[in-house]
Parts: structure tokens; C-alpha cells; sequence
């Protein structure tokens, strides 16, 4: 009899295979968090002895934490995958940042980032690492879910996923973005990532960190871009993230974790959901839903 | 009760490493709950979340403010704000889709499918069935068991979810009386031995004071039997029954990193399996054994159903997705007609006659449905005539599929019996299919073996044969330039015939009117024909309207590849309709003929035909002549 965690690692595997039988040109959406890693992971058993058959893309925004960055490279060395880094030339060039452009930061960086990176490539599918736990409109999310010409999802005309059947046909243009881990909860990610002992982020296990408080938030000084009020000195905290994604806009908690179990311990405890952290999601309800809606993974 | 308190799993932070020991042995159990429109099912999800510490601070502090605003339950918390997850549902406060929730216990992780309760939602509660071993079946104890409760009892049965729970809900209401529960589950009962269901656990609860939910409740001392969630933690799941049967695994894809290594990956189904087992590939039925179990963590000495493996074999038989790999004594049957139950999914009704893609397993195949059989009224199950399946439809039919496939009855094992039907066109999901048996076992057509074959006739003549298929508005030109090119190929010595709407409806299609489906038969019986005539080496030439895409692709599938040649008279509706030689198009415009393709019934002009004729640059002896050239080519 199989177990939750290997029943989940099973149709992974077998969501992942499908996707490589039948898409023209699939990538891995990889974003260097504990998700990523795992289904990165699941990728290399499901297509072993083969490397997975499709390139890893990061659709970067120019400020992630730079452990991220870090690991990103060391990783993609390992799997002797292709890693493709894609940086809106747009955003870049306007030096859209998240202490001035507020949304428009994610949304050009990110949603846009990721329209264009699609289209450039022609890539068909996409892997995400999304989870139906997450929040309430990808809880309605299909494993595969169809988007079309222009990237958009429609949430009310999704095509319904009966036992194991995925529907992957799709006219020229449309695309698929397909989530292996829609049915993982945070906490089977990390009994998984601890039993498998899958390396990730140190930025996710605590340790005395320069921190500075906005809007509520504790944010970690990670370079010299973050802009200091007079007199302002970084503090430091002992600090880990639950979840990354661009550094300013990550909300560190106090902690002591150091190790998984110790994670696995204070996640069992917390008061918060995983998302709370991110400043993303703190807009009024059905910003994701909307965020979904424009072509955001 | 209003106030809910936030809870933590503080007893299980102890011990951590005794809590990831246990917690890595947990198994799976994916249910559902179904029940009318107030049955109280948000409210029962919402307690099994909150009693299981899935509920966050943040998350319950938002909810109570949200249940003040937004709420329906008089400003006590509303659990359906928290599980309604898209816009307009909140908006609306309606459950438009299957939602996933997840939550877990010491014994087992959970995953619940939450539908919606309307009548107009038989799809997603189907899909939220299809994969689940448990179906808790919520009855309010006022209402007792309304038709709600029947169709979704019936469809429950129907998709083979074997653990069945009757939750006679809102027993507070009631003073938790044996007497009005005793009265709710012994006519269930009645009930659920009509549709076949033999067992069933009915549980009295109260979702809204948690009694008998997690554990069992003082307040129903006369209720000897376990709480919903002790059922849930400890019913025998689907997956141990797949694992007695006889080792089944169908192939997704063929690992092949270079020339040394070719392997078979794919989920296991049913059994299990060890190296130097021996295996039939089907549908071929060639015999060969397992070599390896490959694993990224290196070989595995055994394999069992649920899990996803990758393994080789012993010799280079032939075997790519869609095949099965199998034990050498197995229970699987390969057929290209089956009967089957059907669930039509889609807005756009079932077209008897067309084809659409069929996907079981792996496999996509090219599949027709003939008529249905009959129709089941979910609510009285009676069977009643139809002619189609319209959306949330569920009845009989007969499908047939391009090629054999190996399969299992629905009953026996629903990954080898379901089946999904896709729209050629649209590539929309428009319905779900269970086997219930093979109608004609693929082992038995056996085509009579000729000498002279098709090759021969064809050379006789010294020609290819060839369908030249015209296609365009009623008074485009078909008729006279397929004259034209008739014509001249004869002068050239060529055998030709030219099938056309007046010699075949006059005969062979004398029974067919201008229905959508009718029109799908003519096509596909003209195609049958050229088919043939194709088998005897003819050059044949059709002119027909044919304004569907589909049946146009359909009739095209049927001729060999490369023999079909779509050729698009492009006249524009203006000037077809000016030109009127038959009157047609008056008659049309009056309202006097119905389903007059260009006025009243749609053309779907070809994406990519062979060759397109635009009428209004090029005369009738060019026109003759770009089909010929074509037609001739080698």
C-alpha cells in the first residue's frame, strides 16, 4: 500500500509524462523556491535515466535574494539541464522596481516577464510548481489549465479532469500551464524535501539576518538597493523565510528553525497561512484570481 | 456556535521526530461530500478543516469579519466564504466548481472534492467522483431524502465510489432523536438497494455543534457506531482491492537517452510485479518478460499498482504509448466497439455519427457514437428515448472506436474502462465514457484476404486512385466544374465516377432528411462509398456542401492517407446567392426552407485545404484544369 506522500510522488510523475508525450515544446517553470525544487526533483525520477526532456526557465525580475541566484546556477549545473534566464527588456529598461512601481513591479516583471519568455521560445506547456492549498482560486484550478491565444485563464470555461484522463490538445498559439503539485499541501513539500533530502534556499532555515521594517514587514537588507531613511541602520534579527520571491516584498518571520524538523515543527504551530508573507497577496480578495486571469502562472 | 477558536497542533510538536516517523506512513483517502443546496455541506468541510487545525489565524480572523458582511448563516461563521474561491462566486454566493480541500489527521491525509449541490452541476460532481474511494452523502434530518440526494446517490454508485456515507445532518434541530434518524436511513435504505448500493454507514451529526464528527457525541447515546471522521480514517481504500488483480500497466512514454537503453514508463493499474516476470504487450500479444525495474534511487527488486516505474524488457518487442503492458494471464479484452454509459459534459449536444477524439489511458484514438441507446432520468430512473446527449445527460450508447484497444470493464477497473470524448474542433472535454462491455471482440472481424487488392485494380487501370472532395455554398460551382474535370479526365482515358448530392440521396440516402445529424450521415455514407470506389482504383469526384469541419475531416480519415484531396470552391455568399440557378436561396430567405447552409445554418470554411478555387478570378476550364494537375500528381 502506498503512502500520501508516495501516491502524490506517483501522479506527479505521471502528470510530468504526460506532458512530455504529448506537448510540442514543454519547459519547467523554475523560480528557485522549495516547490521548484521538488518538482524539479519528481522531473529527474520521472524521466531517469534520461534528463528530463525540456529546458528550466526563470523568469527573473533582477531582485531576488541572492542565495537564490546562488543556488539557481549550482542546481541547473547539477541537473545538466538547459537554464534559460528571461528578464523583461521592457521593465528593465524603465527600471521598474518595487519601492517605486508598487503592482506594476509583478506585474511587469513577472506576468508580462513570463508572456513574453513563453512566446519567444514557442514553449507549449509549462510545469508550475502551484498548489491548490495555496489560496482559494487555485483550489478550482485544473492540473492542466488551458490558456489561450493571449494567456489568459478563464476560470468558468475550465475542461473537466476526470480520474487520470488530462485533455493536452490545443489549437496553434493556445498554451497549457500544468501543475504536478496541485494536490501537495506546504507540509507534504517539506516532509518530502527532508526525506528525500532535496537541497534548498539556506534563506529558508533562520540565521542572524540585517533587517529593516516596512509596512509591517520585516525585509532583509540583502543588497545596497534598498532605500534607507535618514539615519536608518539595518537591525539584525534572527530571521528565516516561509516562502521567496523578490526581496523587498518578502516578509521574514522571527525564528529559530534550523534544520527541517525544526521548520516542519513551527509550520505545525503557526497561527499564519503561507502566503500572508508576501505583499503580493495582501491586495483586496480575488487579486490572484485576477493576477491568474492576465497570464500570471 | 459562534465562536471558533484557533487551534494548533501543539501536542504534536512534542516529539517532532516521532511525529515525521508517523506522518511518513500516513496513507490517502480522497472523498467527497454531496448533498442539496443546504444540507449544511460547506459547514461539515468547514468543521473537518477547522477540527484539523487546517483553519489559520489570518485565515479564521477573515472569515469571521467576511461572515459579518458577506455571510448567510445571521452573522455566525459562514464556512462557504472560505471555500468559495472565485470571484463571482462569492459575488453571487453560488458554488460554481469542483474545489479541492485538503486536510489530515494522525491515521491519514485527506482529500476532499466539494461540489456544488445544483441540478445543473452533475458535471463537476462526476469529476469530483471519478477519483474518489469515499462519498459522504449529506441529508438534512427535516428535509429527509430529497431527489438531490437520489441523483447523487445514483451518480456516486454510478462512477463506482464503493464507500458510501449517509450523514443525517442538523440532528440539533431535531434534539438528536433516535426516531426521526432511525426513519431518514432505514428509507435511504430502500432507496440505495434500488440502485445497487448494498452498504452504506449513516451517521446522525450536527455539522454546525460538531457532533459525531470527529468524535463520537454524548448527545446520541443511543448511537453505537463510529463518527464520520473515524470512518474516514479507517474504510478500506480502492487502491488495496486494484493490488489483488493480475499486473496491468499501460505505456506512456518510451525512454530512449541513447541507443542502449529502451524503457517503458508508465503508472501500474492493477497488481503488481518482479523482475523476470513474464508479460504479454497488447494489443499485440506478444510474450516477453520484465528485465528491470529502473529507479532514479537505482534497480527495485518489486513494483505495485499506484505506483509510477520505468522498466525494460527482456527482448525488442514492439511497444509504444498506448500499448499495455501486462501480465501474461490477465483479465484484459481488446475491441473496437463497446457499450457504453456516457456522461455528456459540454453545452454543445452529442452528434451521433461524428467523430471525435477518444482518450482511455494513454491512448487517443478516433471514435464515433452511435445513437443512444436510451437516456437515464437520474431522478426516477427511468430510461427514456433520445436522439442525443445534451450537457449533464447521462445514458447508453454505442461507440466505436478506429483500432482495437485493450481495456477493462469500468467495473473491474475504472483507469482501463473510463474514457474521455474530445471535439475535434474545439479540443473542449465534451464527455466521459464507463465500458460496460465489448460488443464486437476485435479478435473476430477478420477482412476477407484478396488476391487482387486495391494496388492491383488501380494499376490495371494505370491510374491512382484518388478523391477529389469539392466543397463550398449551395450554387458555388461544385457541380459544374466537378463535370468539367470529369470530362477531361475521361478524354484522357481515366476512370472516373462523380458522386454527387442528386445520386445519392435519390438512392442510397433516400432515408436521410437535413437535420445536423442527418447531413453527418449522408457525409459519412458518401465517404464509405468513395472509400470503396477507392479500393476498386477509381479517380472519384464529390461535390457536396459539406459544411462541417469535422465531417469533412471525418470523410478524410476514412481514404487513405494522401488520397484525400480537399478542394474549397470559394465563392462568396453574394454571389452564389445572385447566381440562385435552383431558387434555393429564395426559398431560404422566405423561410420556406429550413437549415439552408449560408442563411440559417452555418459553413465552416477548410483552414488548409488541398486547393482553393476562388470563383471570382479564375473560370471553369482553369479551375478543371488546378484540380487535375493536382489529382495527377504521383
Amino acid at each position: 500500500m502506498l503512502t500520501h506522500l508516495e501516491r502524490l510522488e506517483s501522479e506527479a510523475i505521471h502528470i510530468m509524462r504526460e506532458v512530455v508525450a504529448e506537448a510540442n515544446k514543454p519547459v519547467m517553470l523554475y523560480s528557485v523556491g522549495k516547490d521548484s525544487a521538488v518538482m524539479l526533483h519528481l522531473a529527474k525520477k520521472a524521466f531517469y535515466p534520461e534528463v528530463p526532456p525540456f529546458p528550466l526557465l526563470h523568469v527573473d525580475t533582477n531582485w531576488k535574494f541572492r542565495d537564490m541566484y546562488k543556488l539557481r546556477n549550482e542546481v541547473a549545473n547539477d541537473a545538466a539541464m538547459d537554464l534559460i534566464v528571461y528578464q523583461n527588456p521592457e521593465a528593465k529598461e524603465k527600471n521598474i522596481n518595487p519601492f517605486e512601481h508598487g503592482a506594476l513591479h509583478t506585474h511587469m516583471w513577472k506576468t508580462e516577464g513570463l508572456k513574453q519568455a513563453l512566446d519567444l521560445y514557442k514553449f507549449d506547456v509549462a510545469f508550475g510548481g502551484a498548489r491548490r492549498d495555496e489560496e482559494k482560486s487555485r483550489a478550482k484550478e485544473r492540473v492542466f489549465s488551458f490558456r489561450n491565444k493571449q494567456h489568459r485563464w478563464d476560470p468558468k470555461s475550465q475542461r473537466p479532469e476526470l480520474w487520470s484522463l488530462y485533455n493536452a490538445l490545443k489549437s496553434k498559439g493556445e498554451s497549457i500551464r500544468v501543475f504536478p503539485l496541485s494536490n501537495w499541501t506546504e507540509l507534504d513539500i517539506w516532509q518530502y524535501i527532508y526525506l528525500e533530502g532535496i537541497k534548498i534556499v539556506p534563506l529558508y532555515f533562520s540565521a542572524y539576518r540585517p533587517t529593516v521594517e516596512r509596512d509591517g514587514l520585516i525585509i532583509m537588507v540583502d543588497d545596497d538597493r534598498i532605500p534607507l531613511m535618514k539615519n536608518e541602520k539595518p537591525i539584525f534579527r534572527t530571521i528565516r523565510f516561509r516562502t521567496l520571491g523578490c526581496y523587498p516584498l518578502t516578509g521574514a518571520l522571527v525564528s529559530k528553525a534550523k534544520n527541517i524538523p525544526e521548520v516542519i515543527k513551527e509550520t505545525l504551530l503557526t497561527a499564519s497561512s503561507e502566503r500572508q508573507g508576501r505583499a503580493i497577496d495582501l491586495d483586496p480578495a480575488g487579486s490572484m484570481e485576477m493576477k491568474k486571469q492576465q497570464g500570471y502562472f | 456556535m459562534t465562536g471558533y477558536i484557533y487551534k494548533t497542533d501543539a501536542s504534536n510538536s512534542q516529539d517532532i521526530e516521532a511525529y515525521l516517523q508517523a506522518h511518513q506512513h500516513k496513507s490517502l483517502l480522497r472523498f467527497i461530500t454531496c448533498g442539496s443546496v443546504d444540507d449544511g455541506k460547506s459547514t461539515l468541510i468547514g468543521r473537518l478543516l477547522y477540527e484539523s487545525k487546517m483553519i489559520f489565524e489570518d485565515q479564521l480572523e477573515q472569515l469571521s469579519a467576511d461572515s459579518k458582511t458577506k455571510g448567510t448563516q445571521n452573522g455566525n461563521i459562514d464556512f462557504a466564504l472560505l471555500l468559495d474561491g472565485l470571484a463571482a462566486e462569492r459575488e453571487q454566493g453560488i458554488t460554481i466548481d469542483v474545489a479541492y480541500r485538503f486536510f489530515s489527521t494522525d491515521k491519514r491525509k485527506f482529500i476532499v472534492a466539494d461540489t456544488p449541490g445544483h441540478e445543473q452541476y452533475t458535471r463537476n460532481m462526476v469529476t469530483g467522483a471519478s477519483t474518489a474511494d469515499l462519498a459522504v452523502i449529506l441529508v438534512d434530518v427535516c428535509k429527509g431524502v430529497l431527489t438531490q440526494t437520489r441523483r447523487h446517490s445514483y451518480l456516486v454508485k454510478l462512477v463506482g465510489v464503493k464507500n458510501i456515507v449517509l450523514a443525517v445532518n442538523k440532528m440539533d434541530l431535531v434534539d438528536y432523536d433516535q426516531e426521526a434518524f432511525e426513519k431518514i436511513s432505514s428509507g435511504y435504505r430502500a432507496f440505495a438497494k434500488e440502485i445497487g448500493i448494498e452498504e452504506f454507514s449513516a451517521v446522525p451529526i450536527s455539522a454546525t455543534n460538531g457532533e459525531n464528527i470527529t468524535k463520537c457525541s454524548e448527545k446520541t447515546s443511543w448511537y453505537s457506531g463510529p463518527s464520520i471522521l473515524e470512518i474516514l480514517e479507517n474504510v478500506n481504500l480502492e487502491q488495496s482491492k486494484a493490488q489483488e488483480d493480475a499486473f496491468c500497466m499501460p505505456v506512456q512514454w518510451v525512454n530512449r537517452p541513447n541507443s542502449d537503453f529502451r524503457g517503458f514508463a508508465g503508472k501500474i493499474v492493477s497488481g503488481s510485479l518482479v523482475p523476470g516476470d513474464k508479460v504479454s504487450i497488447l494489443p499485440s500479444g506478444k510474450i516477453t518478460a520484465v528485465s528491470k525495474i529502473v529507479s532514479f534511487e537505482g534497480p527495485k527488486n518489486k513494483a505495485f499498482s499506484g505506483q509510477s516505474v520505468t522498466l525494460t524488457l527482456k527482448d525488442q518487442v514492439d511497444c509504444s504509448r498506448g500499448q499495455m503492458i501486462t501480465a501474461a494471464e490477465n483479465f484484459l479484452q481488446v475491441a473496437d466497439q463497446f457499450e457504453t454509459t456516457m456522461i455528456w459534459l459540454d453545452e454543445e449536444a452529442l452528434m451521433p455519427g461524428r467523430s471525435y477524439y477518444l482518450k482511455i489511458g494513454p491512448q487517443l484514438v478516433t471514435a464515433v457514437v452511435s445513437e443512444p441507446k436510451y437516456e437515464i432520468n437520474v431522478n426516477s430512473l427511468e430510461h427514456i428515448a433520445a436522439k442525443t446527449f445534451k450537457l449533464n445527460s447521462i445514458g447508453v450508447a454505442t461507440v466505436t472506436v478506429d483500432r482495437a484497444v485493450p481495456f477493462a470493464p469500468y467495473h473491474k477497473n475504472r483507469e482501463l474502462g473510463g474514457f474521455i470524448l474530445i471535439d475535434q474542433v474545439t479540443n473542449s472535454t465534451v464527455g466521459a465514457g464507463l465500458i460496460k462491455f465489448a460488443l464486437r471482440r476485435s479478435q473476430n472481424i477478420h477482412w476477407q484476404e484478396l488476391d487482387v487488392d486495391r494496388e492491383n485494380r488501380a494499376k490495371i487501370k494505370n491510374q491512382k486512385p484518388r478523391v477529389a472532395w469539392l466543397t463550398g455554398l449551395s450554387g458555388s460551382g461544385k457541380t459544374t466544374i466537378a463535370n468539367a474535370v470529369e470530362k477531361k479526365l475521361a478524354n484522357m482515358g481515366r476512370h472516373t465516377f462523380f458522386l454527387d448530392g442528386d445520386n445519392m440521396r435519390h438512392g442510397l440516402n433516400k432515408d436521410l432528411g437535413f437535420t445536423d445529424a442527418d447531413r453527418i450521415e449522408n457525409i459519412r455514407r458518401v465517404g464509405e462509398v468513395a472509400k470503396l470506389m477507392t479500393d476498386a482504383g477509381l479517380i472519384v469526384i464529390a461535390a457536396f456542401i459539406s459544411p462541417f469541419r469535422a465531417e469533412r475531416r471525418m470523410v478524410r480519415e476514412m481514404i487513405k492517407p494522401g488520397e484525400f484531396i480537399e478542394v474549397f470552391i470559394d465563392t462568396p455568399l453574394s454571389i452564389a446567392e445572385a447566381r440562385d440557378v435552383k431558387g434555393l436561396y429564395a426559398k431560404a430567405r422566405s423561410g420556406e426552407l429550413k437549415n439552408f447552409t449560408g442563411i440559417d445554418s452555418p459553413y465552416e470554411k477548410p483552414h488548409c485545404p488541398e486547393i482553393r478555387i476562388d470563383t471570382t478570378r479564375i473560370d471553369i476550364e482553369e479551375a478543371a484544369e488546378k484540380i487535375i494537375k493536382i489529382l495527377l500528381k504521383t
